[in-house]
């Protein structure tokens, strides 16, 4: 099937385009994030039988609307002994980033600010700057609950870095480019088939990146209150948790991108087969957020480098392998061959892998 | 440059998610480590055992309502046996049976609370608990029915109970006995077998049989750690001698035994009311005791196994209509003394979920 495609610099210009698709960018983010907020609020509470949001507008669509209100106009509260600029600035720091990832992520062919031929190195490096500004709001805030939080972020994202990295590698690898618009044109079977260890290391160091559950540690509420933006208020709060939504809009975005063909698809029209897809990824999410217990913190780190980083090299390996040993073996033998690596490599693992560690002698 | 680290001190309450209620960690930390801990509890003092001595021995029923606020009916019976002990009136036969029908239903919804907010503490986020409140809202109706409050029933009175349980009582907690395993069976499907869990809640927290005896804990709490004592087997009081249950106990005494002997103990509470529910006699459900009462001088003690352990009233009596001095063994307090010993050494998400596991009720433990 023919995909319509946009000329590179639709509608004409560097500039137009770049002020059009920031509009359209933002826009379109700011609407999914409020979107996803309330999908996740009606189906959580739907899987905890109870009904959420119902009273504004429609099915309560316009809850978040009615919160964006709210949190305007709610007083900006400032810890006395806080660091009053770097408590201004960490929510910009945290939000801007998430809002710069969406610039290489292709919504249908074309139909992106910048195809950056080195997209998903921009993707990751971006992504980690949203620490900065939530370890600055841990700092800036004078408070030990935040302080804690924000220490844990860091430590979980330096820890799930690697992993992450090297699974997106063997997609790299399978795709022969690091453009998000060139690795979409290159999965003729997605790539979660292909690569379907790969895709389980990412999407669950994905989840610890952008903490949610079960790897929510640092906003852990039953523990340490509200993490790094226990002293926010306001819309420095809103910040944050748009910068949380936006930033599981935007791993559900990359990981369709990745894994799940992006935009390409059957029948619909192509933005509307990534928006689904989109949709399915945000949905697991949510659906793991409801289910499971929360891990602790030296669990977090033993599953990053006693789990998933020894198997995303192992998945490495045998990706370039097979890339090199069997160029023109059927991709369905392939597929069949990773599954099969994936069972045994993840239940063998889990037989002498031990989650964290016991009591401390103090 | 050599880089210096200092321990830093974390108050964990009194305003916290997790203290259920306004209890306060004062936590010493190094990194993530519990390097000492020390409780500080009295937010909520009311000064019960104090106010009782200038009620009449009824008027003192609403105010055990307000001790375990979780688990009413436990309290209510508490003390109208000791009463009854100092007093010695007997109670007719379809009073007896009704308290335990109430007090077992007390301990299956006081469990519920407790599984669920374990359950929440080690970060499920809302969804057990949820689930055990829905739950828990039918065994509220029924005591809606038979007392018409849904927190604080004030149901029980010397001599017996309150009022009669209307006619629509009965068919509906039979309806309940009969449904609940099924819902049991469904909170242990939820997270039993968790990866997650188990690795959070298995090993952690151990309070050794020794030292569980040695604080005189009791309950739950003494029970996963092997030691098979339970004031319904081992000093029978109201009718319990009538009915075949076992005692689910631990082996090691971690969270996850305390979680699991839990869960056991309302599939057991639920046999006891099959049982009692056959067995309920029609007739009187209170005798005659005059308003003012005036137990003779002395003084009692009278236990029972409320839902967080054993739940003891020793009551003083000088001959008038007021107690001369109330004493209530809280269960909670006795059992939340073992929490140092417990947390120190664990980091800060296993501080909540042992704290978690202990299940206490602040009303109780500041009285």
């Amino acid at each position: 099937m023919a995909m319509p495609v946009l000329p590179p610099d639709w509608p004409g210009g560097f500039w137009a385009h770049w002020g059009v698709f920031v509009v359209i960018i933002f826009v379109f983010v700011m609407a999914m994030v409020m979107g996803f907020i309330w999908f996740e609020r009606r189906a959580m509470a739907i899987m905890q039988a109870r009904l959420g949001p119902n009273r504004a507008g429609p099915f309560g669509v316009l809850q978040p609307v009615a919160d964006a209100i709210k949190v305007l106009l709610k007083e900006d509260i400032i810890p006395a002994a806080g660091d009053k600029l770097v408590h201004w600035l960490a929510p910009v720091v945290a939000f801007v980033p998430v809002l710069m990832i969406f610039a290489v992520v292709p919504f249908q062919g074309g139909a992106i600010l910048a195809d950056l031929n080195i997209g998903i190195l921009y993707v990751v490096a971006i992504s980690s700057v949203t620490t900065v500004g939530i370890f600055m709001a841990g700092w800036a805030s004078n408070n030990k609950y935040s302080l804690l939080g924000a220490m844990r972020q860091v430590a979980s994202v330096v820890s799930y870095e690697i992993p992450v990295v090297l699974s997106i590698i063997g997609v790299v690898l399978l795709a022969g480019s690091l453009s998000l618009s060139q690795i979409v044109l290159a999965q003729d079977i997605p790539f979660i088939l292909l690569q379907p260890l790969g895709f389980l290391l990412f999407f669950i160091g994905g989840c610890a990146e952008i903490n949610r559950a079960p790897f929510d540690l640092m906003e852990a509420d039953s523990e340490i209150v509200a993490g790094f933006h226990t002293e926010y208020s306001g819309m420095k709060f809103a910040l944050f948790y748009l910068a949380e939504y936006g930033e599981a809009l935007a791993i559900s975005a990359i990981v369709t991108t990745l894994f799940l063909s992006g935009w390409r698809g059957p029948v619909l029209p192509p933005w509307l087969w990534f928006l689904l897809k989109v949709g399915l990824v945000f949905f697991v999410i949510v659906w793991i957020r409801t289910t499971v217990p929360r891990v602790r913190i030296d669990q977090l780190m033993a599953l990053a480098w006693k789990f998933l980083f020894p198997l995303a090299l192992i998945n490495l390996i045998i990706t370039a392998i097979e890339i090199l040993a069997w160029p023109a073996a059927s991709s369905w033998v392939i597929v069949l061959v990773n599954i099969a690596i994936m069972v045994v490599l993840v239940l063998l693992w889990s037989k002498f892998f031990r989650l964290g560690g016991g009591r401390v002698e103090v | 440059m050599a880089l210096r680290t200092e321990p830093f001190v974390v108050n964990i309450g009194p305003a916290h998610p997790s203290t259920h209620g306004v209890f306060r960690m004062r936590a010493t930390l190094d990194g993530e480590v519990i390097v000492d801990m020390e409780p500080v509890f009295g937010y909520l003092h009311r000064g019960i055992e104090k106010l009782a001595e200038e009620r009449t021995y009824t008027g003192v029923i609403p105010l055990t309502d307000r001790l375990d606020y979780l688990a009413s009916m436990s309290n209510n019976l508490a003390y109208v046996l000791a009463v009854e002990k100092l007093a010695e009136i007997a109670v007719p036969g379809r009073a007896e049976y009704l308290r335990v029908i109430m007090a077992e239903l007390q301990r299956i919804a006081s469990h519920l609370i407790a599984v669920g907010a374990f359950l929440n503490d080690c970060g499920a986020f809302m969804t057990p608990i949820l689930y055990m409140i829905r739950e828990r809202e039918k065994i509220l109706d029924l005591f809606e029915m038979a007392s018409g409050q849904r927190l604080t029933y004030n149901y029980m009175r010397v001599g017996g109970v309150s009022q009669d349980v209307p006619e629509e009582f009965i068919p509906a907690l039979g309806k309940f006995v009969k449904v609940m395993p099924g819902f049991i069976d469904e909170y242990d499907q939820l997270l039993a077998e968790n990866e997650i869990l188990l690795a959070r809640a298995k090993g952690v927290g151990i309070l050794p049989k020794e030292l569980a005896i040695n604080i005189s804990a009791s309950g739950p709490v003494l029970r996963a750690s092997g030691v098979k004592w339970d004031i319904r087997k081992v000093d029978p009081y109201s009718i319990y001698d009538r009915f075949e249950f076992d005692i689910p106990t631990g082996t090691v005494g971690d969270c996850y035994d305390r979680y699991r002997v839990r869960i056991q103990e309302m599939r057991q509470s639920v046999r006891i009311l099959k049982q009692a529910l056959e067995q309920l006699p029609p007739g009187e459900v209170r005798s005659d005791v005059p308003h003012l009462l005036r137990p003779p001088v002395g003084e009692v003690y009278g236990h029972i196994e409320a839902p967080k352990g054993e739940l003891g009233f020793y009551l003083v009596s000088d001959n008038s209509i007021a107690p001369y001095r109330l004493h209530i063994r809280a269960p909670s307090l006795i059992n939340l003394t073992a929490l140092r010993d417990m947390i120190v050494g664990w980091k800060v998400a296993d501080a909540i979920i042992i704290f978690g596991s202990i299940d206490i009720c602040m009303g109780e433990v500041d009285r």
